[in-house]
């Protein structure tokens, strides 16, 4: 007993020496808050990716951590709270379902800074951030159009939020303009990450019989899914190829790390304030990974599409968008509004399905 | 010589007493180990776990937070297994009050309705707690159907529901189809304690329930009924007490508080319906039920210390960049210990000589 109590009051000792020394360094305290693990291979992947950049260009001036795995229930505001405790003055968190948690916190901590990915509400001290994801998915329309035989597209998605049906949309936009009769199954996995059920609507789309997979969550199972039964695949979030050398078309990247690093600098600058920032192909925070296992022409069709939607040239939602109903949706301007896509909640003529719960 | 484990002649108490506390000295000292593994300070890493969280009042709240559902859930599973009624469904009750207390609030909000909703809610969430309990302890006591697997399976039927429900029905209309209620009005939200902080009304509710189980347990005769049919059925027989309406009784109790403890979390630091409101609640609970000893005291303080693994878990990922799979790996082993300390109450270790030696010369 006399051990136990020797040990505890050492571990006191320790720790509080621990506590001293941490909060005599002046570096700047950067908080992750992930929504699976760093090794999902996904999603959670490119935001530590994007951490690592932050580390490797910066890792002199500030101190970053991390907490991964933080599920989008009652757990994630304590451990937003936590991160902003423990000294934090800008904190990232990472998903969709974070948003009421983050603005909580925000309000809390007034002095800290707050950057929440892919959400709408905003505070004096919490920004937002997103990539143009439907961007990549146009590209990737196309490119499945081509080289799909049985005219059906496998489409795995995570949860009916605007994000998803936004790309969903694109892809289906895209591909029309090569086969008007393309046909689209979608299945919901109400999941962003789960690779048996990911696997599993895998398995469901091919045997109704589409032959190029896409899916907006984060895990490289359906691409292994797809390789086994000798289908085509696009990769999401990050490079899968090493998952489907002969089966990854092309993947979305997300590229985190400059936009990382710019508000970091922001704020070491004392420059930084709340903004809504949305990014695409142009300034690379969606970046396509190599355009592979397909013949020159579709390469080439991809490679003029990237680089005319870099240009400005081409935007996915050009009008006029005709909805499911056969009725042409409000768009001016050439293309619809930023808003509109942001907050997309219909699908276009075309996709033989229904929004869950709509 | 030979190590062998014997049975002893009658429960140790003194081993019983000791025997928490041997599980957590090994469990400390197997931990040291593995953060001396992974190149981590011991002594510091245990602070960082243990004490740390016990330091100030933020962390303090935390772990209270953390508790309540899992003390009031563990205690009224701690009533059914002690009747023997195996209830593994807690989880699917707590959704169900969830859910029973929710439609309220949804039908309520942005009315005028006073201060009546939260009670209202309250005894929503038992209610379905309760019914939700019964429908595995009918089948038990009507048809002998395992309650242990019709509980658990009624577990995805709640969690299928809530889901439907907040994809369809009671989606917030301005969420972006993300599966979400709005946020509940603040007459449909439990009241928080400490202005800041996140300590609710449910801590108290929850401290209150210990309480009465402890009375319930050690000063009725219902408490003594439920101890006698799951220690002697015979001897209840004889006695005259029935035990199928003890198995309704204490899946009831069960339930009502697991549905209570399901909608508190909602109505509290949640504040609307989602999907994976609870990260198993009424599954770690079965852990806290025997942690405890099936004791409501004991309860309290083992739910009280799975929430400081937590907490602690998360200030050594932040703290010390311990992943959070080894705070995993410290709760499974803890388990561990203490079932295998508990093995020492009813049984002892003995050395026998491996040839017994032959007697001579006695016929």
């Amino acid at each position: 007993m006399r051990k136990i109590l020797a040990a505890v009051a050492a571990a006191l000792l320790a720790t509080g020496a621990g506590l001293f020394s941490a909060s005599a360094a002046d570096k700047l305290k950067v908080g992750f808050i992930y929504l699976g693990p760093i090794g999902d291979l996904g999603w959670t992947y490119q935001h530590d990716q994007g951490r690592l950049a932050l580390v490797k260009e910066l890792g002199d001036k500030i101190e970053t951590t991390y907490l991964e795995n933080v599920s989008e229930g009652p757990d994630s505001e304590r451990s937003i709270e936590q991160l902003a405790r423990a000294g934090n003055k800008l904190i990232f968190t990472t998903s969709f379902g974070y948003m009421e948690p983050t603005l909580k916190v925000a309000k809390k901590y007034p002095n800290v800074h707050f950057e929440h990915a892919t959400g709408y509400k905003r505070d004096k001290n919490m920004s937002t951030y997103s990539g143009k994801f439907y961007e990549g998915r146009y590209i990737q329309g196309l490119i499945a159009a081509k080289m799909s035989k049985s005219g059906v597209l496998g489409y795995i998605g995570s949860f009916p939020i605007p994000e998803v049906i936004s790309g969903i949309n694109a892809t289906m936009l895209a591909a029309q303009t090569i086969n008007p009769n393309i046909k689209v199954k979608i299945i919901w996995v109400n999941t962003w990450f789960d690779p048996g059920k990911e696997a599993d609507a895998a398995k469901a789309l091919i045997d109704q019989g589409a032959d190029v997979i896409m899916q907006h969550t984060d895990s490289p199972a359906a691409m292994q899914v797809a390789a086994e039964r000798g289908k085509l695949a696009f990769g999401q979030d990050s490079e899968m190829i090493k998952f489907g050398p002969k089966t990854q078309l092309t993947s979305i990247m997300d590229n985190w790390g400059p936009y990382y690093i710019e508000r970091v600098k922001a704020e070491l600058d004392g420059k930084w304030k709340s903004e809504d920032t949305w990014d695409g192909l142009k300034e690379k925070m969606v970046v396509m990974a190599p355009y592979t296992n397909m013949p020159d022409d579709v390469k080439k069709l991809a490679e003029d599409t990237e680089a005319a939607i870099k240009a400005g040239t081409l935007h996915p939602f050009k009008c006029p968008i005709i909805g499911q109903d056969g009725k042409e949706v409000e768009c001016k301007d050439g293309h619809l509004a930023d808003g509109a896509i942001l907050g997309m909640n219909f699908y276009v003529k075309g996709i033989d399905d229904k929004i869950p719960g709509k | 010589m030979q190590l062998v484990l014997e049975k002893r002649a009658e429960r140790s108490t003194g081993i019983a007493l000791v025997s928490p506390l041997i599980a957590i000295a090994l469990t400390l000292v197997t931990m040291s180990i593995l953060f001396a593994i992974l190149g981590k300070n011991p002594i510091a890493a245990l602070g960082v776990y243990f004490i740390d969280p016990l330091t100030d009042s933020y962390s303090l709240q935390e772990i209270a937070v953390k508790a309540t559902p899992l003390v009031m859930i563990a205690i009224g599973l701690s009533l059914c297994y002690l009747a023997n009624a195996w209830n593994i469904g807690a989880e699917g009750q707590f959704l169900m009050g969830a859910v029973a207390g929710s439609w309220l609030a949804v039908k309520t909000q942005g009315t005028d309705a006073g201060h009546w909703v939260l009670p209202a809610m309250l005894l929503l969430g038992a209610i379905a707690g309760a019914l939700y309990a019964l429908i595995p302890a009918l089948c038990k006591v009507r048809f002998g159907a395992s309650e242990i697997l019709t509980s658990l399976m009624l577990v995805y039927v709640a969690d299928l529901l809530l889901d439907y429900l907040v994809r369809g029905p009671w989606r917030d209309p301005k969420g972006f189809n993300f599966p979400t209620t709005a946020e509940f009005d603040p007459v449909a939200t439990v009241p928080v304690l400490i202005e800041g902080g996140r300590l609710h009304f449910g801590s108290i509710i929850a401290l209150a329930v210990v309480a009465a189980g402890a009375v319930l347990l050690g000063r009725t005769i219902k408490g003594f009924e439920i101890r006698v049919v799951g220690a002697a059925p015979r001897a209840a027989r004889f006695g005259g007490f029935n035990a199928n309406q003890l198995v309704l009784v204490t899946f009831a109790i069960s339930g009502a508080l697991a549905g209570l403890a399901g909608i508190i979390e909602v109505a509290g630091p949640i504040g609307h319906l989602q999907p994976g409101i609870s990260p198993g609640y009424g599954f770690t609970a079965i852990i806290v039920a025997f942690l405890g000893r099936l004791n409501p005291v004991g309860i309290l303080i083992a739910g009280l210390f799975l929430a400081l693994t937590f907490i602690g878990g998360e200030q050594a990922q932040i703290a010390m960049k311990i992943p959070l799979d080894v705070t995993k790996v410290f709760q499974g082993i803890l388990l561990f210990y203490v079932l295998a300390c508990d093995s020492l109450i009813l049984y002892r270790f003995r050395f026998i000589s491996a040839s017994p030696k032959v007697q001579s010369g006695a016929h």
